[in-house]
């Protein structure tokens, strides 16, 4: 069955502006810095799938997250979410309508949750900003089935953040995302600040709710084995773009861009399958003055003089000369 | 088999506080052998930082340490005075945080902080000194050395700053490097270098690594040895293969099941219900107990000490003689996701 996506990006663009200021700018003689962080990024999710962005730290993803849930301005290209174009003049009430059903979810479970607020009024501040529950009562009430939802006490609703794990303070964070009746969330890099047995029950209960309340997911994060575990759909992002996306399926048994092979070698083989590796070259290049052509070409062992000079569009999801000329190797057998 | 380069004997660190003594390593015991690196994971809290200050003598009040030896080579460290153990840090134990710039000095060339070091430590002349510098950047892999070595540590990219505390940590040629979270900060893939780099040069050079670490991925690829740690205790050690693929305490099979992999299934993470106890609130017996879905009565009363099970030492009761039965292969008191 096709659905119409929930989510629309198309040709996301998004710059920032890092010179040093004017005056200092100008008896150094230097031009203005602009540093593309989004470069013309498109990808949809269909209701009720996860669309994990991965990629190394600079790469965008935060950006991206950000221009999706409508904390960002994006410098170009558009977001449409169930078909309504999310900037712009035209649909504000259809807007404001569906705002209410896109949360997020940060990294830094600590930062995120104000310490001087009672839990249950973090939960509850939604369910009364977007009119949920009107009195006191059933917002209260409401606020314990959500806590109860994600594995806490409705009793902890008189207790302050501090007073919790980290572990137990995303699930107060997920808590929040759903008090709205949300069903789109953008999760920024979720776990990366939890140990992996509290990782591994935090991911457990996202896909338990996805199955639950058929969520949609942006998920962000780093980690290829843990994307691996939440992902439909993968994007894999270098410097600002998409090199290729790819079903979950897919991309891990059968990488085609060699940034992404690079990605998948460097995550360890806590199997001990012996499974064949290559160590990776090179750190990121600075996003300030990213190398010409493929942005990759510096790092790839497969670059020649058309990656030094132009930059590949994607073709069926991949952005590679190499791989739109065939010059990509036989994948290994393993995965 | 020859001594350990260290060797460490029913450590206890305490913190006095006005709520009383709390007890954040308790009868903690492992050797690392020259050449050999020891991997120790546990989650936070599990006192993995602790116990490597422990070896370096950076216990500061109001923690201290309060029983147990620790052995360099034979000779007892843990009861040196100050002076003696700051010769020890640097010349004989090298060190590697998570954050480089906590090892360098920001307003000092990085040439000049490993000069130094070597000749702290090693009778040379100034001018070997910097040709052993340049050596050692050329070796940890820094593009033209002979110009780098006069940078300053902010001109060096993350990955490339790692790699300078590392010939840091080894320019005096210790016996044991304490390397603690090194890559966690570095993007995934410098990780991969930088833990090859450092099993490369400790095996060449004999040098005995405590690699302190959360990531099992680190430690599958690096660690000759395990420890697992929960609660300021060892739950389990042995050869990693072994502790990785056939853990046998409760808490190792919840740890290594918890952990997404590239290999294993896509859908299915094993879950540990509930979580770390606070150090206040270390429960009587086995300190896993509230946690273990196998827990016996004796679990309560009792608390377990090493026993050794084929290539692990494992403390928990189940492989104790009376346990009640076989323990289940799936890791008992862990539920598996639907
Ligand atoms: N407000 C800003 N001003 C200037 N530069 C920015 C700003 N926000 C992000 N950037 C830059 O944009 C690029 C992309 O950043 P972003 O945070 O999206 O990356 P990321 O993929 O989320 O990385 P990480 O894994 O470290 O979170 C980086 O080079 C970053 O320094
Ligand atoms: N200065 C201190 N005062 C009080 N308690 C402390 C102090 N330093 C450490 N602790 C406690 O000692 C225990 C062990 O801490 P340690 O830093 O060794 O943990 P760890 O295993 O390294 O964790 P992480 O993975 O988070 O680095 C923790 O419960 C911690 O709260
Ligand atoms: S079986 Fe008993 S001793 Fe072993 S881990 Fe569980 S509670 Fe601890
Ligand atoms: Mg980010
Ligand atoms: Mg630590």
């Amino acid at each position: 069955m096709t659905e119409f996506p929930l989510i629309e990006v198309t040709d996301l663009r998004r710059t920032f502006d890092v010179s040093k200021p004017w005056l200092e700018r100008t008896l150094a003689r230097e031009s203005r810095q602009l540093l593309k962080a989004v470069d013309g990024v498109s990808f949809h999710i269909r209701k009720g799938e996860t669309f994990a962005l991965v990629g190394e730290s600079g790469s965008g993803k935060s950006t991206v997250a950000r221009m999706v849930v409508g904390l960002l301005e994006p410098s170009g290209g558009e977001v449409r979410i169930a078909g309504v174009p999310m900037t712009g003049g035209s649909h504000a009430a259809e807007r404001r309508r569906l705002r209410r059903r896109i949360q997020m979810i940060f990294q830094d479970p600590f930062a995120s949750l104000d310490p001087r607020w009672r839990v249950g009024d973090i939960i509850g501040e939604p369910i009364r900003a977007f009119g949920v529950a009107e009195n006191r009562r059933d917002v209260t009430a409401r606020a314990g089935e959500l806590l109860r939802l994600v594995g806490l006490d409705p009793a902890d609703a008189q207790k302050f953040p501090h007073e919790f794990s980290g572990g137990q303070r995303q699930r107060i964070a997920i808590a929040r995302a759903l008090a709205a009746d949300s069903d789109f969330i953008v999760c920024d890099e979720p776990t990366s600040a939890l140990d992996v047995s509290v990782q591994a029950q935090i991911l457990n209960l996202m896909r338990d709710l996805q199955d639950r309340l058929g969520l949609t997911y942006l998920f962000i994060s780093h980690n290829l084995a843990v994307v691996r575990h939440m992902a439909t759909t993968i994007g894999v992002m270098y410097l600002g773009r998409l090199v290729e996306v790819a079903p979950a399926r897919q991309l891990f048994a059968a990488p085609r861009h060699p940034y992404t092979r690079m990605l998948l070698d460097a995550v360890p083989d806590l199997a001990m399958s012996g499974r064949p590796r290559t160590p990776v070259q090179g750190e990121i290049p600075s996003p300030i003055s990213p190398p010409s052509g493929c942005t990759f070409h510096p790092r790839c062992g497969l670059a020649n003089d058309r990656c030094r000079a132009e930059a590949p569009a994607p073709i069926d999801g991949v952005a590679c000369h190499a791989v739109a000329e065939g010059r990509v190797p036989e994948l290994r057998a393993s995965a | 088999m020859s001594r350990p380069v260290l060797s460490i004997r029913d450590l206890k660190v305490e913190f006095v506080t006005r709520r009383g003594v709390l007890r954040a390593i308790d009868g903690v015991s492992f050797d690392i052998a020259r050449g050999e690196v020891l991997g120790v994971v546990g989650e936070s809290g599990a006192g993995k930082s602790l116990t490597g200050s422990a070896v370096i003598g950076l216990i500061d009040p109001p923690g201290r340490i309060a029983g147990g030896e620790i052995l360099l080579n034979g000779e007892r460290i843990d009861d040196l005075p100050a002076a003696a153990m700051r010769e020890i840090r640097g010349r004989r134990i090298g060190m590697v945080f998570q954050d480089p710039l906590t090892s360098l000095n920001p307003l000092y060339r990085v040439g000049d902080q490993i000069t130094e070091t070597i000749l702290a430590h090693l009778d040379v002349s100034a001018a070997e000194a910097r040709r052993r510098a340049i050596d050692l950047l050329k070796e940890v892999g820094i593009p033209a050395a002979e110009r780098r070595i006069d940078g300053y540590p902010h001109e060096f990219p993350g990955g490339m700053r790692q790699r300078v505390v590392l010939a840091l940590a080894l320019c005096a040629e210790p016996d044991l490097v304490i390397a603690d979270e090194p890559t966690t900060a570095l993007d995934v893939s410098v990780q991969a270098q930088i833990i090859a780099l450092l099993r490369r040069l400790c095996a060449e050079r004999g040098t005995a690594v405590m690699l302190i670490t959360h990531d099992m991925g680190v430690i599958a690829e690096t660690a000759d040895r395990v420890a697992v740690m929960y609660a300021g205790r060892v739950a389990e050690i042995g050869p990693v293969r072994a502790v990785v693929k056939d853990p046998l305490h409760p808490y190792a099979k919840g740890l290594m099941g918890s952990i997404p992999t590239l290999e294993g299934a896509a859908d299915r993470l094993v879950q540990i219900p509930g979580s770390m106890p606070r150090l206040n609130a270390i429960p009587r017996g086995c300190a896993f107990r509230p946690r273990c879905g196998s827990a016996f009565a004796r679990c309560h009363i009792e608390r377990p000490e090493p026993l050794r099970v084929g290539e692990h030492d494992v403390a928990c009761f189940l492989y104790a003689q009376g346990a009640p039965a076989e323990p289940a292969a799936a890791g008992p008191g862990t539920e598996a996701r639907r």
